[in-house]
């Protein structure tokens, strides 16, 4: 048996972009190498260019109509199933994020036990972050005055560059699980496991465009994706504090908010909801009631 | 009825059988040659200086379509605003050659583009399917032209094309063209119907023998309209045509086209094939109404260096 696998020809992964539901080298034809910890090769990795980052956002943007009017309770599900796809490649993700991020195989494993828990998580909030940050507000007047959260529109996410899995996940799902859609940078030097989670969403029911992901130099493509008058956000995770400065910059011009890098020691601990609201817009409605009848009360 | 043939070809049409010949008589057309020829000049790279160029002529070549049962007066008056001043925030924009309507939005149609240079074209003789009695047909036009069209847009009659009656069709245009009187005539052949390339070269040139101004590839009411190769055709034959006539007439590539880069592609197609006499908007014309949004993004986006979205244009 050993000796008929050495006789076997080398099968190696040609790792690509994912925009649009659809899996495509970067338009400008270039790669980058991809190291693990050590400096060993691992694979070649696409090079995105600034045209890639705006078929990314094209592709948000199409998608947002479907994804954002979907019915919350349907994200979750949607959400949920790429838990279970993701526990099904649990051993390539154990092995890609320990080449990644230099982990042992246990440590590794633990990693991505906590990734799709997280995925979990933020699939449960899906359907019940409305009740927490809307509601009914008290006013004085004969109105039903109703606060509900609204998605923000096209989010551009630069993953956080040390946790490649764990990280662009805590950064990720609680984008989408209320309604965005994302263009994400994946981790300059591990980008491996953020290409193959594309694979997995790729394969659960998420709709193609609602996460794209772009990998390559950090800078290179946040830059376009900071002044694209069509994306509405952006989180700088991903950034230094050059960086970050720049794109906070450039994306004064259309007024995106902008979710400035917060210093995440471990990645692992309870997340809060801090990263759904900040990607929320809040919507008000006044509903008259009607007049006051004799009684008070017009019910 | 005075005879609108150009003196060189004028015998051809003298019947029946000798239009059918002359039309069979057409070298037949290499689709794959075709094909690949329009696929190849689609691969040209137009950048920086040139693309701002090809943008901004490109511009001045929409004819902004609306041709929706759905039409208002209010979606009119919108359209020819904007056909005047394509990009509010920017008056370096120019103005795009027309607004195609229907016959009954004419007069809507040119109030809202008084004092400009946007003509008002209008689609005419039963659009789209052209099926009608000619009186209908020519009814139809007279009442465009009265109402003050500068361009009529007429579709033949595909069943009569197909049947091989061309002197029918023949005669059906050179009547409109005598309807339309000082108003130019685009003659539509709808491509999509007419099944092979073949058709299409016979249709060109029957429409420009009986007078047209212009040929036009499609209603875009169908499911195939204009395309890379079907326009390079007729390219071919409005240069081939001049040649033969000294009359030079109008191309315009009509439904599909949606993006910038397309245009773009059409206009090298015009450049390489035809010349620079076609790149004018007397003499080409793009059919569309998504396709100015997508040239005006991507003129701001030359202008600032940043992405622009659809925000920042109008919803039509």
């Amino acid at each position: 048996m050993s000796d008929r696998s050495t006789d076997r020809l080398s099968v190696f992964k040609t790792y690509k972009l994912y925009v649009g539901g659809k899996f495509p080298r970067s338009e400008s034809g270039r790669v980058y190498e991809v190291t693990d910890s050590k400096g060993n090769w691992l694979a070649n990795a696409p090079q995105s260019s600034r045209k890639d980052a705006r078929d990314a956002v094209v592709a948000a943007r199409k998608a947002f109509g479907g994804w954002s009017g979907a019915t919350a309770y349907n994200r979750g599900q949607v959400l949920y199933r790429v838990a279970e796809m993701l526990e099904g490649r649990r051993d390539q993700f154990v092995r890609e994020v320990a080449e990644a991020e230099g982990l042992g195989r246990s440590k590794a494993a633990a990693v991505v036990d906590a990734t799709v828990d997280r995925w979990v998580w933020y699939a449960g909030w899906t359907d019940k972050i409305a009740q927490v940050v809307g509601g009914g507000n008290p006013v004085a007047g004969p109105f039903f005055n109703l606060s509900s959260p609204e998605p923000t529109g096209v989010v551009a996410v630069l993953a956080p560059q040390e946790s490649s899995f764990l990280g662009l996940v805590s950064v990720l799902a609680p984008v989408i699980a209320t309604g965005n859609t994302a263009a994400v940078v994946t981790s300059e030097k591990s980008p491996l496991p953020a290409l193959s989670l594309a694979e997995v969403l790729a394969t659960s029911d998420v709709p193609g465009g609602v996460v794209n992901v772009l990998s390559g130099r950090t800078a290179e493509i946040a830059a376009p994706l900071a002044a694209h008058q069509d994306v509405n956000a952006i989180d700088l995770a991903g950034a230094d504090e050059v960086l970050a400065k720049e794109l906070e910059i450039a994306a004064a011009d259309n007024l995106k908010r902008v979710l400035r890098p917060q210093p995440v020691d471990d990645w692992t601990a309870a997340p809060g909801t801090d990263r759904m609201t900040a990607f929320l817009e809040t919507k008000t409605v006044w509903h008259p009631t009607g007049a006051l009848g004799a009684s008070g009360s017009s019910y | 009825m005075p005879t609108t043939a150009p003196h060189a070809l004028a015998d051809v049409t003298a019947s029946d059988s000798t239009l059918r010949r002359f039309l069979h008589g057409l070298p037949g057309v290499d689709a794959v040659g075709l094909e690949a020829r329009a696929a190849s000049l689609g691969t040209r790279s137009i950048k920086t200086t040139a693309k701002a160029y090809a943008i901004d002529l490109a511009i001045s070549m929409v004819d902004l379509t609306t041709l929706e049962g759905a039409d208002t007066p209010g979606k009119v008056r919108a359209l020819g605003a904007k056909a005047v001043h394509p990009d509010p925030t920017d008056r370096t924009t120019p103005a795009t050659a027309a607004v195609c309507v229907y016959p009954d939005m004419v007069a809507t149609a040119k109030e809202a583009v008084a004092g400009s240079s946007v003509k008002v074209a209008s689609v005419a003789t039963a659009f789209p399917a052209g099926r009608a009695a000619l009186d209908v047909k020519l009814a139809d036009v007279r009442d465009a032209v009265s109402a003050g069209a500068d361009e009529i847009d007429m579709v033949i009659d595909r069943g009569a094309f197909l049947a091989g009656n061309y002197l029918k069709v023949y005669d059906e245009i050179t009547a409109v063209k005598e309807a339309s009187g000082a108003a130019r005539l685009k003659v539509i052949f709808e491509t999509g119907e007419l099944s092979t390339y073949d058709n299409i070269r016979r249709a060109s040139w029957l429409g420009m023998l009986a007078g047209a101004d212009f040929i036009k590839t499609s209603t875009g009411k169908v499911a195939v309209n204009a395309t890379p190769a079907n326009t390079l055709l007729m390219l071919e034959a409005v240069r081939d045509f001049r040649a033969q006539t000294g009359v030079q007439v109008g191309v315009k590539p009509a439904g599909g086209i949606r993006t910038s880069k397309d245009a773009i592609k059409f206009l090298v197609l015009v450049n390489e094939t035809a010349g620079t006499d076609w790149l004018d908007n007397h003499w080409f014309r793009f059919g569309a109404s998504s396709l100015l949004n997508d040239l005006l993004m991507q003129r701001q986006k030359l202008a600032t260096g940043r992405y622009s979205g659809p925000d920042y244009v109008t919803v039509d």
